[in-house]
């Protein structure tokens, strides 16, 4: 990491890098799914509202219902993507050993990916049936 | 102190300094933002870790009646509802902190008032989301 020597100064050799080598993309995205979440979360406190008490008939007939199951394809797809870029930032803050901080990042990385895709397969068997 | 042909003169210091630390947690003293920047990361963390338990909720439903009604019972139970409430209030609680962030995006709400404010209330705005949202899921039970 730190070389002896550089023509360049410590502020040319990080500046437009964050600690992720590429801090607005992050930051943004970040934001972008943040709005989504709220927009999606609104709607889904409702949906979950209204499964209470409902027998299991019921509760599969709402979920698999087309329209709330592209909302929820839409809703795992962007809460996965902020938590794992929200998480990572947690990470980069605590973990300082270069090894366990990827460590940590990849596995991450393959938790976020892991959720959304055994929610959407599970959405998308309701959807479908069999 | 070398002289005009010390590299170091002519080209960028690039040597570890030792700089000041900033002084964490247990140095300041604590105020509504710093509370509520927290709050944030640890609801955030919370909803993180609450993902495995709505995964396996939803594989249930997909897996079939004796499943479905498995996992509601465990939804139903004391600590599920015990956990069920408390991952309510973290996504409402988020939810709001995620607002005032929206807002300083903006540019808006730094002043010390403002700032303070915009704290203290998104605690009571977002407890009183999670007691509305539970009322109306338990009256139209
Ligand atoms: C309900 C709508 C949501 C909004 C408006 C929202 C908003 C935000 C914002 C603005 C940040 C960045 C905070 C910062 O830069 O310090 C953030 C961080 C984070 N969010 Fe969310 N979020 C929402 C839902 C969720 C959900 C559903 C999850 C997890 C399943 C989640 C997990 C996280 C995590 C882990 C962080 C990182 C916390 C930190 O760095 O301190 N968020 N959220
Ligand atoms: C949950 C809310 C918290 C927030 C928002 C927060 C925020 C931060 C931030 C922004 C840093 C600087 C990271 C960096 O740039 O290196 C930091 C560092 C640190 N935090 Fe926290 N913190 C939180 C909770 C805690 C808790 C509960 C502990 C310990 C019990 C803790 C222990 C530390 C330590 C030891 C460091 C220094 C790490 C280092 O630089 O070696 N933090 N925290």
């Amino acid at each position: 990491m730190q070389s002896n020597s550089s023509m360049r100064t410590p502020l040319g050799r990080v500046r437009g890098l964050g600690s992720a080598k590429s801090g607005t993309g992050h930051f943004w995205l970040q934001r972008v799914t943040a709005v989504s979440n709220l927009i999606l979360a609104i709607i889904f406190v409702f949906v979950v509202i209204s499964l209470v008490g409902k027998p299991y008939p019921a509760a599969v007939a709402t979920l698999g219902n087309p329209f709330i199951a592209i909302l929820a394809l839409l809703f795992i797809l962007s809460a996965c993507v902020h938590m794992r870029l929200g998480m990572q930032v947690v990470i980069e803050d605590y973990v300082h050993t270069e090894g366990l901080k990827i460590l940590a990042v990849i596995a991450n990385t393959f938790f976020a990916i892991a959720i959304g895709a055994a929610s959407a397969f599970a959405v998308l068997k309701l959807s479908f049936g069999g | 102190m070398g002289g005009p042909l010390d590299r170091r003169m002519i080209l960028a210091e690039v040597k570890p300094a030792a700089r000041p630390l900033s002084p964490h947690l247990q140095i300041y003293r604590w105020s509504w933002t710093m509370a509520m920047s927290i709050a944030h990361r640890v609801t955030g963390t919370g909803l993180y870790l609450g993902t495995v338990l709505i995964a396996a909720w939803l594989v249930a439903a997909a897996s079939g009646p004796a499943a479905y009604d498995a996992a509601q019972a465990v939804a139903g139970s004391i600590i599920g509802l015990l956990v069920l409430f408390l991952y309510s209030f973290a996504l409402l609680h988020h939810m709001v902190g995620g607002l005032r962030h929206f807002i300083w995006d903006m540019g808006h709400g730094f002043d010390p008032q403002t700032r303070t404010n915009l704290a203290k209330y998104s605690v009571f705005v977002s407890g009183g989301l999670t007691l509305l949202v539970w009322i109306a899921a338990l009256a139209l039970r």
